[in-house]
């Protein structure tokens, strides 16, 4: 036992930078686009941080309208391409995927070091675009806007989102083939975890959709390159074309962003629930059936545009089928807690935060989807607040549920539970304050992208501002511990949640091969009923949670 | 996994019946396309390039004798396709149809 | 089981057996070709709507393209399209020298390829039909074979034929840089192969290269009929 204390790991196996820059150890891979997504998770904070400060006053206040336009969209394609879309793909799925499976690494280990230089490549041009001038287009691109009239360096960013949209597509063709290829013996497929099924998905989104956006966006910038007028209307060109090919992707790209963290979610619950996930093969297809349905309802985004009618009905329609798997997840997590050993741990706390907002994005999404209502919401605040519950109240919710879930595995060290506790509670608060009175002020009439508002319109604007601040502080604080625990934690041990999952039955942190012999499968997926499935052999001294 | 084994490896005649297939059926479409046949003609050009490019993926390609994923990978890229050409000229087909009034 | 097999340089350690390793890599190049499908298919989907919208000004457009050099490309790349098969059947025979020669002989298909499509951007460059501020293109209805006539037409015509050559433009060139690629690959394949780097047990590399050629192949399939084969008769 004493021995394992000095036993090598993925860690502290070499030291140099290089062995760093250059790893094909997919778990050092993951820590590289953990630091990278950070990076551009606190620049598109920053940017939010000071539009909000704009919108505390109805007339201009610190910034010209030019500034403005730059900053929401600095802010908007910072955190789609280069944070939420890599979130918990590139981090959690990369560290923890092939050892779910029970592998010693991706498929393709060469390929995923690629993934992390190209995206970090296309996130230094976005971070060029936005250095030299910025961009003034918003995170959608619409032409003709963008093709012709905008006079920022929308180029440099098309080519930085192109760029990066190879990493992801790089990272969801090795998890596919990994997945199907290097199960351990026993793992069969209704035995795999609810987070391999929703990253299956998500692949299949990433890779059928990515090149879409990829080749709408290269053809912007070709148009602005050559000027060979692909979307100019004065050749006959179709700008809502664009809109077409943006949202084939676009809109495929928030269940990219949110079923990873649906994944992490059902770890989180049937953990704490100590329960098997209730209906665990119907979880496993809805995430399919989002990943497939999800294709088809990209029209919603375009009611107002000059889309026909019955095109629109068709849209709206397929949108609403699109519920019914998002709901059978919900309705089943909660059957899961129902009549399951509930405990309230942090991991837990961001898994019930993300349900109860998921629920409120997800149900105003189907607001949104009706076209009558469509059009009297459409590009207001209503849209804002709803896709912030879906993808900051979501999937943020979910990637820091997660962090927190797998950081004694990731690090070997636990955080001050006490502390995640609070935080919870403060990042909650925090974003229910920032966007809730978004909806009303939406719905009031409060168009998106104006920094000049009427004055009934101040004390809703001020709550959000002031939301936003807690939201930071709330992430301020998260910050802090993490970091702390990192260097003065208390060791974690091999299983410190006492978790069913192979992930938990390798050391923390595991070593270079993940596993010292290559498991073998006897259980289904969450048998908490199995008591050896979540042993957790901790040392004397050492301090487990609970 | 082992009771895959050696690859299946095509007998030459196969090959070149295929690449006899492929030129005939390029010279076919260029020569339909120089008869009238209306709405027809797109349609007689896309259905020749679909039944060449599937004896490509067939035999060139050795999905023939390929495992079912391999197959549903091949037939997943073209059906989205499909899907995504079809919703999109839902919109631009049907655009005509509501008519718009010339002045408020 | 796997532990019985003989550990052969090929096998990378994260795999248990050569055929578990052959396996990800040709479902993972399958991926790859999905995605591509649908790069291209995003070009295919612009270019069908507006051919839809703007049938008339497209086929007059079309009509200006040579046939000739359009079939005559097709051929070309359908026999480097057998030549690639037969490498890749030579590497699954193991014939060292035929896998070159095979090699050798695609990529001089592709650069045969290569040159007539430049032969045609340049006619088109002399023509003044390269879309962009150098477009020009004056509509002459009395000599299409196209049933359009100057009161019948759009009032944009010429527009839209700017629009046809964008696409051409832009449809060919992502080809021709697909083919470069490609023939990069085959490059870096002949020096392999010279050097014995492959086997019976380990091509993986010649077979890979091979499925993205034939899908090359495929986009000129469609882009053939689509882009120079409108209304002909
Ligand atoms: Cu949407």
């Amino acid at each position: 036992m004493s021995a394992q204390a000095k036993q090598e790991n993925y860690l502290n196996a070499k030291h140099t930078v290089a062995s760093w820059l250059f790893s094909l150890d997919h778990k050092r891979i993951a820590l590289l686009y953990l630091l990278t997504i950070l990076l551009f998770f606190v620049l598109g904070g920053i940017a939010a941080m000071l539009f909000r400060v704009e919108l505390l006053t109805p007339g201009p206040a610190v910034m010209e309208s030019e500034t403005y336009n730059r900053l929401f969209t600095m802010h908007g394609i910072t955190m789609i391409f280069f944070f939420l879309i890599p979130s918990i793909p590139a981090v959690l799925g990369n560290f923890l995927l092939p050892i779910m499976l029970g592998a010693k690494d991706l498929a393709f280990p060469r390929l995923n070091l690629a993934s992390w230089y190209v995206f970090t490549f296309g996130g230094l041009l976005g971070l060029g675009a936005i250095i030299f001038g910025g961009v003034d287009t918003g995170w959608t691109f619409y032409t003709p806007y963008s093709s012709t009239y905008a006079n920022s360096q929308v180029i440099l960013a098309a080519l930085g989102i192109f760029i990066a949209g190879f990493a992801s597509i790089m990272t969801g063709l090795n998890f596919i083939v990994t997945i199907h290829k290097m199960r351990a013996p026993g793992l069969t497929w209704f035995r795999l975890p609810l987070f391999v099924w929703s990253h299956y998905a998500t692949s299949i989104i990433i890779i059928l959709g990515t090149p879409v956006v990829a080749i709408t966006i290269l053809l912007v910038a070709i148009e602005r390159i050559f000027e060979v007028g692909i979307f100019d209307p004065a050749l006959g060109g179709d700008p809502v074309l664009f809109q077409h090919l943006f949202w084939f992707y676009s809109h495929p790209a928030v269940y990219i962003m949110i079923l990873p963290g649906m994944g992490v979610i059902s770890e989180i619950i049937a953990c704490f629930s100590r329960k098997r996930i209730f209906g665990y093969p119907v979880v496993a297809l809805s995430s399919l059936a989002i990943a497939i349905l999800g294709f088809f309802v990209w029209g919603h985004h375009m009611f107002v545009s000059s889309q026909s009618m019955y095109a629109g009905m068709i849209f709206s329609i397929l949108s609403f089928l699109v519920a019914i798997p998002s709901a059978i997840k919900v309705f089943n997590w909660v059957a899961t807690m129902y009549g399951g050993s509930v405990k309230l741990d942090t991991p837990m706390l961001y898994a019930l935060g993300f349900l109860g907002l998921f629920i409120i994005g997800g149900l105003t999404g189907l607001f949104l989807a009706t076209m009558a209502v469509n059009v009297h919401v459409h590009d207001t605040y209503f849209v804002v607040a709803h896709f912030h519950y879906v993808m900051v109240g979501g999937m943020v919710m979910a990637f820091f549920g997660g962090l927190h879930f797998w950081w004694p595995k990731i690090t070997g060290k636990l955080f001050p539970e006490l502390l995640g506790r609070i935080t919870v509670v403060i990042i909650f608060i925090g974003f229910n304050l920032t966007f809730f009175p978004q909806f009303i002020v939406g719905y009031l009439g409060m168009p998106r992208r104006y920094h000049i508002y009427p004055e009934e319109f101040q004390f809703l604007h001020v709550l959000s501002t002031a939301g936003a601040s807690v939201l930071a502080i709330g992430y301020m604080l998260m910050a802090v511990y993490l970091l702390y625990s990192l260097v003065l934690g208390p060791k974690a041990s091999r299983n410190p949640w006492k978790a069913a999952g192979l992930e938990w039955t390798t050391p923390s942190p595991p070593p270079t091969h993940n596993f010292s012999e290559p498991p073998v499968v006897k259980f289904e997926a969450y048998a908490y009923d199995e008591e050896e499935v979540y042993q957790d052999d901790a040392e004397p001294g050492d301090k487990g949670h609970g | 996994m082992s009771e895959h084994g050696q690859p299946h490896i095509a007998p030459l005649k196969t090959y070149l019946n295929v690449f006899a297939a492929l030129m005939a059926l390029t010279v076919l479409t260029v020569g339909v396309a120089y008869f009238d046949l209306g709405a027809m003609n797109i349609l007689v050009a896309v259905t020749i390039a679909c039944i060449k490019a599937y004896i490509v993926i067939l035999y060139f390609m050795h999905v023939k004798y390929s495992a079912r994923i391999i197959w549903l990978t091949a037939a997943a890229g073209f059906i989205w396709f499909v899907l995504m050409f079809a919703l999109t000229l839902a919109d631009y087909a049907t655009r005509g149809w509501l008519p718009f009034p010339e002045a408020w | 089981m796997a532990d019985g097999q003989a550990h052969t340089p090929n096998l990378a350690h994260h795999f248990d057996s050569m055929d578990q390793q052959r396996e990800s890599s040709s479902l993972g190049m399958w991926l790859f070709l999905a995605q591509e499908v649908m790069f291209f298919g995003g070009l295919f989907v612009a270019y069908g709507v507006y051919r839809f919208k703007y049938q008339e000004a497209f086929a007059v457009a079309s009509n200006h393209l040579s046939v000739a050099w359009g079939a005559f490309n097709t051929v070309v790349l359908i026999c480097s399209s057998l030549t690639m098969a037969l490498a890749v059947r030579a590497a699954q025979l193991g014939d060292k020298k035929r896998i070159i020669r095979y090699l050798v002989a695609t990529i001089l298909l592709a650069s045969l390829f290569l040159g007539v499509k430049g032969i045609e951007y340049t006619e088109k460059y002399h023509d003044q039909l390269v879309p962009g501020p150098t477009f020009q293109y004056e509509p002459d209805f009395d000599q299409y074979a196209v049933p359009v006539t100057a009161e019948t037409a759009h009032p944009n015509f010429a527009g839209h034929v700017h629009l046809f050559y964008s696409f051409y433009f832009v449809m060919t060139g992502m080809h021709a840089l697909h083919m470069v690629i490609g023939i990069g690959l085959m490059i870096w394949l002949i020096v392999k192969a010279q050097r014995d780097r492959f086997s019976r047990e380990y091509y993986a590399p010649v077979e890979m290269t091979g499925l993205y050629w034939h899908f090359v192949d495929i986009v000129w399939i469609f882009l053939f009929p689509l882009v120079y084969l409108v209304w002909r008769h």
